[in-house]
């Protein structure tokens, strides 16, 4: 499950609150229907911050250990630094790892407890692509076992990667919660552009289902979530065209126009 | 497992295994050098006094430096939050701190004692050091409780310095590093008011140069630890809110 939204959505806040390190101002976070500070609770859960350290002086090893040590049945180390494929790393101390090896470090400790839920909080940020894929590699590994994995992104393309269910918020409010198929789908998905040879008017699209369209002369562009049946009209009507290019919308483009429906919403 | 790991990672920290080892026995060393073949009383040479004197400030820093720096930095890593967030009880977390430090102290007592011995040539009988070890470990309370007002009450960066300003001061007008008696007389009543003072003199009983008895200082002591965990939990407080809230 991701938890999509932009800078200062409230995602950070949310997951604190989830997790009992924040109490909330209103209503009632449960875990597992418990309070989320109860030790039953929180040893069925993993957990990694945004910003949180470790002593820099412990190796890769010793940490895993260590985190695995506060859990009722934690999972052997080898395996946790194994998912966090952090093997030839185990032996270094944590002060000397890269910044992407020290996001997979936080994964090891994450998934040290032998958790049934993790939480990851931009776990992504600052991760070169090497590490970014080999960390969303193991995060699919692990949800394999049956886990449960909740994360917070900015990047839709992530949320769509891993995720089976999409919520998003915009500013502490629930904009969305969707697999990432209704998400996309909810949104214009192709951007259309062509050239006609005789000039076109806005009126010759009023009865199609077509957004945000700009007529500059000859060149026409717009989003249509249909682009297929929208061109077998205009070749039905005779309307002849070149340069003729369909391209799936940015999904960064997408989550724009989902919030700001729903900020249409609000505002309306 | 949490104790070791605190243990262990203060021990790789050079800057904080040299100052809590190395600098109690670098002074004894000195001093020793200087004033050790003078006598303190009769039939006590200065080296002894030294000795146990250095032993006191060594113990002291350790409990000072650790908490003091060590709770600092993890607030600013924030590690305290990560470890919120897991089944650790807070407790346990701090519980095994302490027993962290006062191994970590033994260490430092123990170098201190075998330089002291091999080198400094400064002989005390083992009753002795056992006597000097127990009064060390148990007053070093009020020092643990200093250390953890200064690490709940101050940034990483700010943590150091202030706890030089604090506690540096206090070994000067505790008689610690001069003996009181060449101290300004107010200076001395301000001295005989501290933490430190009192430890000292729990110490120094051990080679008879006591001014007050063992129950006095203990009781000082006793109220000193009080205060300044009293202090610690405010801020302690104080630091939650802040930040879970």
């Amino acid at each position: 499950m991701a938890l999509l939204g932009p800078n200062g959505a409230g995602k950070t806040t949310c997951i604190s609150v989830l997790l009992g390190l924040r109490k909330a101002t209103a209503g009632e976070a449960r875990l597992f229907g418990l309070e989320p500070t109860d030790r039953r609770a929180r040893s069925r859960c993993g957990v990694m911050l945004q910003e949180s350290g470790v002593p820099d002086t412990l190796t890769v090893r010793e940490l895993v250990e260590l985190f695995g040590s506060y859990y009722p049945h934690p999972m052997p180390t080898e395996r946790a630094i194994g998912l966090a494929g952090l093997e030839p790393q185990s032996k270094q101390q944590a002060g000397k790892l890269s910044g992407g090896q020290r996001q997979r470090l936080y994964f090891a400790l994450a998934v040290a407890g032998d958790p049934e839920v993790i939480f990851f909080d931009e776990p992504t940020v600052g991760m070169d692509v090497e590490s970014r894929r080999l960390f969303l590699q193991s995060i699919r590994d692990f949800s394999k076992q049956g886990k449960t994995i909740l994360l917070t992104t900015h990047y839709l393309e992530e949320a769509d990667q891993l995720a089976e269910r999409i919520i998003v918020i915009d500013r502490g409010l629930l904009v969305a919660d969707a697999s990432p198929r209704e998400i996309k789908s909810r949104v214009v998905a192709k951007q259309v552009s062509f050239t006609a040879s005789t000039p076109l008017t806005e009126a010759d699209f009023a009865q199609l289902a077509v957004s945000n369209l700009t007529i500059d002369d000859h060149r026409v562009r717009l989003f249509s979530n249909a682009p297929e049946a929208l061109l077998r009209e205009l070749f039905r009507r005779g309307v002849d065209i070149s340069d003729l290019q369909v391209v799936g919308a940015d999904l960064e483009e997408a989550f724009i126009s989902l919030t700001h429906q729903a900020e249409e919403k609000v505002t309306q | 497992m949490e104790t070791r790991a605190k243990f262990v990672a203060r021990l790789r920290n050079p800057a904080f295994t040299v100052l809590s080892l190395g600098l109690p026995v670098m002074f004894f060393l000195l001093f020793d050098a200087i004033f050790g073949s003078l006598q303190a009383a009769p039939g006590v040479s200065t080296a002894k006094l030294i000795l146990v004197s250095y032993a006191t400030y060594g113990v002291g820093n350790v409990m000072v430096y650790n908490f003091g720096i060590g709770l600092a930095n993890d607030r600013g890593r924030k590690l305290d939050l990560l470890q919120r967030a897991t089944p650790l009880p807070p407790v346990v977390a701090t519980v095994a701190y302490v027993i962290g430090a006062l191994i970590f102290a033994l260490l430092s007592l123990i170098l201190l004692g075998l330089v002291a011995t091999v080198i400094g040539g400064v002989r005390l009988d083992a009753g002795t050091w056992l006597d000097l070890t127990w009064r060390l470990m148990l007053g070093s309370f009020p020092a643990i409780g200093l250390g953890m007002a200064i690490g709940y009450g101050s940034s990483p960066n700010a943590a150091p310095a202030l706890a030089n300003m604090v506690y540096l001061p206090m070994l000067f007008l505790s008689g610690i590093f001069v003996p009181l008696r060449q101290l300004p007389s107010t200076i001395q009543h301000i001295g005989s008011v501290l933490p430190t003072y009192h430890y000292a003199q729990l110490a120094w009983k051990t080679i008879g140069l006591n001014d007050e008895s063992t129950l006095v200082a203990l009781a000082w002591l006793a109220g000193w630890s009080i205060v300044l965990f009293a202090l610690t939990i405010r801020l302690y407080r104080l630091d939650q809110d802040k930040k879970f809230s």
